[in-house]
């Protein structure tokens, strides 16, 4: 699966890194946004269950932590992006 | 007199507007950056597109919403990105950018909302399956659609909605599924009919996806969500019993909406089985007042009631909120509110038979399905902690049922799995779904860090 941008695509680029790797995306994407589209998932289920890419979008079902250097554990649907983010998905 | 307004959807910010008309400076909390919602949710700044664009035809409200929350928020105590994550007799616990604290009141009116309401279906944990509520959001607030080719699966008037407007965006719509007939549809058109504008939006909608040569099958179910990392293919059911096969690499599924009722569960609001919503609901009067002294509810929170009604009970909390604080209250503009409060349900109730939440599909969820997404639960633990021969007895109730899977344990607090597992647990028991119960809430509502920092 990949985020398709559809509208506002004409939007400032910013960096960040994402598992270290150089990534891009548009100022106002959330992390789940930035990391969507160009990843396929943003975290492992700790049971054994295989990829998870969020579900909700509104911040109730806990299902896109990620990580952030300097900000910990981060609900990847409610919060920005800034530009540099250090993102991690594990 | 202190009022804490929580939630700056439709409900909260009329509710807000109200108050300072009145003369209070209420404190307004919600965990996004501005008003408006999930239903007026706001776009990325520096957005080319018009409200019309963004809000078909509810632009007018929209921007009407937003405005008032330009206004309003220097005429209140604004506090964005704030999350309520437990409230105590007159006082509320709060996180706002890391750091904890504590907001005093002596009213509160909690516009705390709703959420979409879930079927477990085989594969719905698979990357590229979101909520319907999800799918619109990533359109309206981010300008992204969830995938290349989408397959929307579910039931309610948002499915045809979210739908709508990917066609509109110019995304590949793989399928519509409605797990409702269009005869039970047909069956509740008259009672429809008592909000004739919202019937007919409802109409265009779906002539609107015909038109567009999109497939749609009512009265069928899904089977499954297929692929290895990712969606790959959904297989469904039509009517008749044939399957198909359809290719698509997102999924939108929703069944209806359910409230976001966590606050006033700890608030000690008593909650009743609402028969008509299939789902529990915290008690209140049309006024929105509670049992409990100082706490009102207004908006999809309180019961799902559509954004129009929640508008209305928003403002309407708001007058009891002042009336029993001792103030003056505008009685031919509270006798208007009631009016147009009373012409609500009977519409409500209409729509809820139009779009029935498919419970005997939930009940019969696979044995192998995840029913709870956060600690991989699956239907068939849930019916093993049913089974009598359980080692403790069986699980009479959803919370023995938690204690015994963890079924509602894990970070989201049984908000996605909690209706469907109760409709498992019942279906099991073989008792009426109101005799299982409901998850009681615990504080935190949502997630906090521990290490937050020191209280403010």
């Amino acid at each position: 699966m990949r985020l398709v941008r559809r509208a506002d695509a004409e939007r400032a680029r910013i960096p960040f890194t994402l598992d270290g790797a150089a990534a891009e995306a548009l100022a106002g994407d959330t992390l789940l946004t930035a990391i969507l589209a160009t990843a396929d998932h943003l975290r492992t289920s700790e049971f054994g269950d295989g990829r998870r890419a969020g579900f909700c979008w509104m911040g109730a079902c806990q299902d896109c932590l990620v990580w952030v250097e300097g900000l910990g554990r981060v609900r990847a649907c409610t919060t920005q992006l800034e530009p540099g983010m250090a993102v991690r998905r594990a | 007199m202190k009022v804490a307004v929580i939630g700056a959807g439709p409900a909260g910010t009329r509710a807000v507007e109200v108050l300072v008309r009145a003369g209070h400076r209420p404190v307004w909390i919600d965990e996004a950056a501005a008003n408006g919602g999930r239903i007026h949710q706001r776009p990325v700044a520096g957005t080319t597109r018009s409200h019309r664009d963004l809000y078909g035809t509810e632009a007018a409200k929209a921007e009407a919403i937003h405005a008032l929350g330009e206004r309003l928020r220097a005429a209140s105590d604004w506090r964005p990105g704030t999350l309520v994550w437990n409230i105590r007799p007159g006082v509320l616990d709060t996180l706002c950018a890391g750091r904890h604290g504590t907001i005093g009141f002596d009213r509160a009116i909690l516009c705390t909302g709703a959420m979409d309401r879930i079927v477990p279906v085989p594969g719905w944990t698979l990357p590229g399956v979101f909520t319907l509520g999800g799918a619109q959001i990533a359109l309206k607030a981010q300008g992204v659609a969830i995938g290349a080719r989408v397959a929307f699966i579910g039931t309610g008037p948002l499915l045809w909605l979210v739908a709508t407007q990917y066609v509109k965006a110019g995304a590949e719509v793989a399928l519509v599924l409605d797990t409702t007939p269009f005869t039970t549809k047909a069956r509740a058109a008259a009672g429809l009919l008592r909000d004739p504008a919202t019937f007919a939006r409802g109409l265009a909608l779906v002539a609107r996806l015909r038109m567009a040569g999109v497939r749609v099958i009512e009265g069928g179910v899904p089977v499954a969500i297929e692929g290895a990392d990712a969606v790959g293919s959904v297989r469904v059911r039509d009517r008749a019993g044939r399957e198909h096969h359809i290719a698509c690499d997102a999924v939108g599924l929703g069944f209806g909406l359910k409230p976001e009722s966590q606050l006033a569960d700890l608030a000690g609001v008593p909650f009743v089985f609402d028969a008509t919503q299939r789902n529990w609901v915290p008690q209140h009067d049309r006024a929105g007042r509670t049992a409990v002294p100082g706490i009102c509810l207004a908006g999809d929170g309180a019961g799902i009631a559509g954004a129009d009604a929640a508008e209305l009970a928003g403002a309407r909390a708001a007058w009891a909120a002042i009336e029993d604080g001792g103030g003056a209250v505008d009685r031919g503009e509270v006798a208007r509110l009631d009016r147009a409060l009373a012409r609500i349900p009977p519409f409500r109730a209409a729509l809820e038979r139009a779009f029935p939440y498919p419970a005997t599909l939930a009940a019969r969820t696979p044995d192998a399905t995840i029913v709870c997404r956060c600690e991989a639960i699956t239907a068939e633990e849930l019916r093993a902690a049913a089974r009598a021969t359980h080692v403790t007895g069986g699980a009479p109730e959803v919370n023995r049922a938690k204690a015994f899977t963890r079924v509602g344990m894990g970070r989201c607090q049984g908000r996605v799995c909690g209706p469907p597992a109760a409709e498992i647990l019942a279906d099991a028991l073989g008792c009426d779904i109101a005799a299982v119960g409901r998850l009681r809430g615990q504080p935190p509502v949502k997630p906090i860090p521990i290490l937050a920092q020191a209280v403010e």
